[in-house]
């Protein structure tokens, strides 16, 4: 137990650049042997995890995923939320930024911050996950690993056709161009709807300003749709009568579909994943509240079903409150284990009636090549009869 | 492609311009009912301040710069700048490289094993946005507009798609067709029950 505190203790002074950035409760502290009789650390002006919680990121050359087994509820804490960007985090002073409107619009226009900030503002809780959110390599997977490229957050700012009211859109224009403000000055064109229907421009998470790491000062909002469209540190709206055919659009986030390549394929299927228990997971005989998040890019989530016999047989799962658009929605199913090996696995189902495929009706929709984007397949976990956890690879190549 | 992305064109038009939403969505997101017809908000932007973000290049060609560039210019910057990260292209390689592979001898090869610019890039335009806006990778943005039409004539011409005597400039890039072009569908999944 001891042991164990101090190394939390020491993780404090981790960092990814490796500088000491927080230094939490003092490690003699967590060394005392009875908290009653030591007076802690007086109020502060942050908070602070407690350093016996290591619920970290997992970080690769170009992405970092949330730890989705160690959460609860439905909001991913800010600085837990996944990160996908093309050329690093840039720092932009907000008292600098500007976000330009032009191109098929009655008026061109500049927006600061502090006049994005003067306009009807709307909060909602939605996910964003890339539609590269899926890995099956082997045994050894945590949720964290097969799809933490998926967060939710509520997320504050002006709705975008608020913006377009301002500046007017001409009859003709039927996509803008959304272009960040980083060293990737990354770009990706949007079809105009999108802007009427539910697109905001954000300035907050979960209550505070955005993380730099999320697009700080302010980025594009597209519930439902593959991440990379939710332009970060958005710089400017370009609007045409046609895409713009980005290096984003084209050579990626597009997938062979059979003897074609998909383009433009905006909305996250529904989908879903058991979060527990999971590798590297083991339970014991008995009573177990099976435990996931359910989503889907096209609406709400209206049904969960967990099968517990390697999906002969499908119940169905409670859905914790609130269940909202295009967010992630808990399920949970109270199982009774006796003890043999099985496999345990979830599907989602939402309000347009699509269920949750498995990787073979996928394969039968889409052909051997497909992979890449847009994977949403049932995945299984195998209990052993140890009460080891083990993730179900599939092969489809 | 071209009826395809026509026809999605034309169906987004006439949602929006009808403002039915397709969203299955109940959820009211703001009111508007007694909103003025305009907050003031913000400001006119100045025609100098919109060219100097306008850096976006369309398939039609609207938003190149003047200037040119060929293959043979485009080789000694690409061997200066580009080929430490993505290779020379001529056989694989037995390293990773940070950066992707653009070409290789057999353009046009199965893109299934690997995805170049000659066998899965449907527009040559998008070569010349992409790179002047953020290549290469350790100093973004430093290129000028010919190093940019040499470099993308140097990758097409070493993708087999033109050869090395035609030179890219604003006229000709637009006219270049990319061979994976035909392969490019826009999204026919929609909203209900269906897996595709």
């Amino acid at each position: 137990m001891l042991g164990g505190a101090a190394t939390a203790a020491v993780m404090l002074f981790k960092s990814s650049y490796g500088k000491m950035i927080h230094a939490g409760i003092p490690e003699s502290v967590l060394q005392s042997a009875d908290p009653t009789k030591t007076i802690g650390p007086p109020p502060g002006e942050t908070g602070t995890r407690s350093a016996f919680e290591h619920v970290v990121k997992k970080p690769s050359d170009i992405s970092s995923r949330t730890p989705l087994q160690d959460l609860y509820g439905i909001i991913t804490p800010s600085d837990r939320h996944y990160e996908r960007h093309h050329a690093g985090v840039p720092a932009i002073d907000p008292h600098k930024y500007e976000l330009l409107i032009h191109g098929m619009v009655n008026k061109p226009m500049v927006f600061t911050l502090a006049d994005l900030k003067r306009f009807p503002s709307v909060s909602r809780i939605c996910f964003l996950e890339c539609s590269g959110n899926f890995r099956n390599s082997k045994e050894t997977l945590t949720p964290q690993e097969i799809c933490g490229l998926t967060s939710q957050s509520e997320w504050t700012g002006v709705m975008l056709s608020t913006l377009f009211r301002e500046t007017g859109v001409q009859p003709k224009a039927s996509w803008f161009l959304a272009e960040g403000g980083d060293a990737a000055i990354m770009t990706r064109s949007i079809p105009v709807k999108k802007a009427w229907d539910d697109a905001m421009i954000v300035y907050a998470q979960n209550g505070e300003a955005i993380r730099p790491e999320q697009g700080y000062p302010a980025r594009l909002l597209l519930p439902g749709w593959e991440g990379n469209t939710s332009v970060k540190w958005l710089r400017r709206l370009e609007l045409s009568d046609q895409p713009y055919m980005t290096r984003e659009e084209t050579s990626k986030y597009t997938y062979a579909v059979k003897d074609r390549i998909r383009q433009f394929s905006f909305e996250m299927d529904a989908r879903s994943i058991i979060t527990f228990p999971a590798f590297p997971q083991q339970v014991a005989k008995g009573w177990i509240e099976i435990r996931g998040i359910a989503w889907s890019g096209w609406g709400k989530i209206v049904k969960v079903e967990v099968s517990t016999d390697a999906g002969k047989t499908w119940q169905a799962a409670r859905l914790q409150e609130p269940v909202l658009d295009k967010a992630h929605t808990g399920f949970r199913y109270l199982w009774q284990w006796n003890g043999d090996t099985t496999e345990i696995m979830s599907r989602a189902i939402d309000e347009t009636g699509y269920t949750q495929p498995s990787l073979q009706q996928l394969v039968n929709a889409r052909g051997t090549d497909m992979g890449g984007y847009h994977m949403n397949p049932i995945t299984a976990w195998v209990i052993q009869r140890d009460g080891k956890v083990l993730f179900k690879p599939e092969k489809w190549k | 492609m071209q009826v395809n992305i026509k026809t999605y064109i034309l169906y987004s038009y006439m949602l929006c311009m009808s403002c039915k939403h397709n969203s299955n969505s109940t959820v009211v997101l703001q009111d508007t009912a007694n909103w003025p017809a305009a907050f003031g908000f913000g400001r006119p932007a100045t025609q100098a301040e919109i060219a100097k973000l306008d850096i976006d290049v369309r398939p039609d060609g609207k938003g190149l710069p003047p200037g040119a560039g060929d293959a043979a210019t485009g080789k000694t910057i690409y061997m200066a700048k580009c080929a430490a990260c993505h290779g020379i292209g001529a056989e694989p390689m037995d390293v990773k490289l940070p950066g992707p592979a653009l070409m290789n001898d057999n353009a046009g090869a199965d893109r299934n094993k690997l995805k170049t610019i000659g066998n899965y890039w449907p527009y040559a335009t998008t070569i010349f946005d992409y790179v002047r806006r953020t290549m290469p990778y350790n100093a973004p943005g430093t290129l000028t507009d010919n190093e940019v039409y040499s470099l993308t004539a140097y990758i097409l011409n070493a993708n087999n798609i033109i050869t090395a005597q035609t030179a890219m400039n604003a006229a000709s890039l637009p006219k270049v067709t990319m061979p994976a072009k035909k392969l490019f569908v826009p999204d026919n999944r929609h909203a209900g029950p269906e897996i595709r």
